[in-house]
């Protein structure tokens, strides 16, 4: 990628729960990592999600969930970016996960997900190095 | 509380003392330079009577039962009753959440805590759209009187208190408990609960709210009102700091913003011309218990000392009941770490204490395995045990108000409360709650401290046991609760079914009904009430009021 260009990422709650304690922290510790952050707000569909990303070109996705939605509404988002065509957009999830679930996450793209108790300085680093393009 | 000579003597054998202490402590310094809760009061070395010379007990702490009510709402506090233990519950469909409950009965809970699943707490029937993957997860799916029936089968209403977390629809879940227990042959005045209704900290903290505020603040007074008459025994709002709180706010900021919040309530009841002794004494709040042991004690007499005042003072109510905060606590959930889950006992032991020594009328333990999935019928027994044990086994409450007088607790006190009316008059410059939340200022005060809560931690200035100290390998949990995704399914059959069987031109005529209603200014509750015993789904009746009121817009406060 551009040199100059500031990493984009757009931080999104996708489902109905309205948690946002993680999402927010880490937007901030993003937007004080340097990177441009773009959060959606509550309440975001799948397809709202991925349109969003395609409009605001973004180099990463980082959803938070903790309602236990994530089996359905990440691979909804996975399948509608492929659907699209966005395959070098980094997509990273977080929230309550179980451990049991992470290993199909990864299957179908989902690149990291990070728990509670992960420190916001370990996610930039994982981003910076992991980008896609 | 001391007369001038005796503080005089105080004060020189304490300046001799901290003399003596100095060069010893160049030699040794103290653990940390300050030592800070996190509200961000700073804490002295040791309390003395100097700290509380100018204190006024009567005026600030007074009796137990009795005006400024710092000391506890009741006269004999938990030696006559103690506390309501009430654990939070739901999960998947009435049937198995009503087994739950049967279970939590059993093992000498006193009283249910109903937990909905999202798209029942905005809304949403389980067949809609943007309720998929979230049937049953978070709570129990309801969807009609038909799964409400279910859920308190064989749970007699007329002896059991029920609180209800639910807010945006409180209306419709509070018209379908009533219309169950009417089955039951109970009246509705015999009901005890509380449903939670309060949509000022959806806004700003939860994030589950369907109108805008201004119709919603409509429906929360016509419940006022309605059940004045008809359901006086029910706690009509719990004014909730608990989200506040988790959403990262301070201690300080929890109290102030829950009062502001109270405040708002109050005035919009006041203005739809409801009188104030008339509602006043059925609200009732529900707060965090945290980590720090004694910031959390004062917090809680704090906020009674002040919702007293408040009353009182700018309300003019005159029944004493009006002034006396009764409050349930929880303890913090977002303290629960996914490490050494164990650990959660304790953590959890600690609040639950704190919430005991600060008077609480009802509590919810955590079960330690809340910061990865549902609770197993195992870690919510302990969970309850934790209650029991403190009750029966700690002498905590053998004697109301164990640590007033202590000089710590009292300067804390006062101190918490002097920080939140500060942030309190501050809110009234902004217009009220409704309008700082409008303008984004209560959810940048909470979303800041939970972004410095979370620094100190990752700068090592704050200790998290298991997670940047003292850590293990691990294996990861087995064995989880998981929801069935099919419980959407059978749902979605039971809504099929449903709409076969009832008289939909009675559902269709009783909805264009509440759709007139919620235009004009007449109590919605009757007509809440006719749709539900109708078969009316959840959904339906939210939609005809979004026809009306249209949905809230959230205001963005990340970036610029």
């Amino acid at each position: 990628m551009d040199d100059k260009r500031r990493i984009r990422v757009l931080a999104a709650k996708p489902g109905l729960d309205g948690h946002d304690r993680g999402i927010k922290v880490i937007a901030n510790a993003l937007m004080d990592a340097g990177m441009e952050v773009i959060y959606t707000g509550l309440r975001q569909s799948p397809e709202q999600i991925v349109e969003a990303a395609i409009q605001e070109d973004v180099d990463v996705i980082v959803l938070s969930i903790l309602s236990g939605a994530h089996d359905f509404l990440f691979p909804r988002i996975m399948e509608l970016l492929r659907g699209k065509g966005v395959n070098d957009v980094l997509v990273i999830g977080g929230g309550i996960i179980p451990d049991e679930d992470i290993p199909s996450l990864k299957e179908i793209g989902i690149a990291e997900i990070f728990g509670p108790g992960t420190y916001t300085d370990d996610i930039v680093r994982y981003i910076k190095g992991n980008l896609k393009r | 509380m001391f007369d001038g000579k005796k503080i005089g003597d105080i004060e020189e054998r304490y300046r001799k003392w901290a003399d003596k202490l100095e060069p010893k402590l160049a030699r040794r310094p103290e653990r940390k330079a300050d030592f800070i809760n996190t509200s961000g009061i700073p804490i002295k070395r040791v309390y003395t009577p100097l700290d509380v010379a100018d204190f006024d007990y009567m005026r600030e702490l007074g009796l137990p039962g009795e005006y400024p009510f710092t000391r506890g709402v009741q006269p004999t506090m938990y030696r006559g009753r103690l506390w309501t233990m009430r654990q939070y519950a739901g999960f998947a469909t009435a049937e198995d959440t009503n087994r739950r409950y049967r279970f939590l009965l059993e093992q000498g809970q006193t009283g249910l805590s109903v937990a909905f699943d999202l798209p029942t707490q905005i809304g949403y029937d389980s067949d809609h759209p943007l309720a998929q993957g979230e049937v049953g997860k978070v709570g129990v799916a309801i969807d009609s009187l038909k799964d409400m029936e279910i859920l308190f089968d064989q749970i007699p209403l007329d002896k059991v208190s029920t609180s209800m977390t639910i807010n945006a629809p409180a209306a419709v879940l509070l018209a379908m408990y009533i219309a169950v227990a009417k089955r039951q042959d109970v009246s509705s005045k015999q009901l005890r609960g509380t449903i939670q209704n309060d949509i000022l900290k959806e806004y700003s903290a939860r994030g589950t709210y369907i109108f805008p505020p201004q119709p919603s603040m409509r429906i929360i007074t016509d419940i006022f009102s309605f059940c004045s008459r008809e359901v006086p025994q029910w706690n009509t709002i719990s004014i909730s700091g608990y989200h506040i709180r988790e959403a990262g706010s301070t201690a300080v900021q929890e109290v102030a913003f829950t009062l502001a919040d109270g405040i708002a309530y109050v005035e919009a009841a006041i203005s739809a011309g409801l009188d104030v002794d008339e509602f006043a004494p059925r609200l009732s709040f529900f707060f965090n218990a945290h980590l720090d042991f004694f910031e959390e004690i004062a917090k809680f007499r704090a906020a009674r000392r002040l919702w007293a005042k408040i009353m009182q003072e700018r309300f003019k109510a005159k029944d004493s009941r009006s002034m006396m905060m009764r409050f349930h606590t929880q303890t913090a959930g977002c303290t629960l770490t996914a490490q050494q889950p164990k650990n959660n006992i304790v953590r959890v032991a600690f609040q639950a204490l704190s919430a005991v020594l600060g008077g609480t009328q009802s509590l919810h333990t955590n079960s330690m395995d809340e910061a990865f999935c549902l609770p197993s019928e195992e870690a919510v027994q302990i969970a309850l045990r934790t209650q029991q044990l403190i009750g029966y086994e700690s002498g905590a409450t053998d004697t109301v108000d164990p640590l007033g007088g202590s000089y710590y607790i009292e300067e804390l006190t006062r101190e918490i409360l002097d920080r939140a009316q500060n942030y309190i008059d501050k809110i009234d410059e902004l217009g009220g709650a409704a309008a700082a939340i409008e303008k984004g200022f209560i959810q940048r005060e909470i979303q800041d401290s939970a972004y410095r809560y979370q620094r100190e931690i990752e700068k090592d200035e704050r200790v998290v046991v298991g997670v940047n100290r003292f850590q293990v390998e691990e294996e990861s949990a087995k064995d989880l609760l998981r929801v069935d995704p099919a419980v959407r399914l059978s749902q979605m059959q039971r809504l099929k079914t449903l709409r076969l069987e009832r008289d939909n031109g009675r559902v269709k005529a009783i909805l264009s009904e509440l759709r007139r209603a919620a235009e004009g200014n007449e109590n919605l509750m009757p007509v809440i009430l006719d749709a539900v015993r109708a078969y009316a789904t959840l959904g339906e009746i939210c939609d005809a009021l979004r026809d009306v009121f249209g949905e809230y817009q959230a205001v963005s406060t990340i970036g610029g």
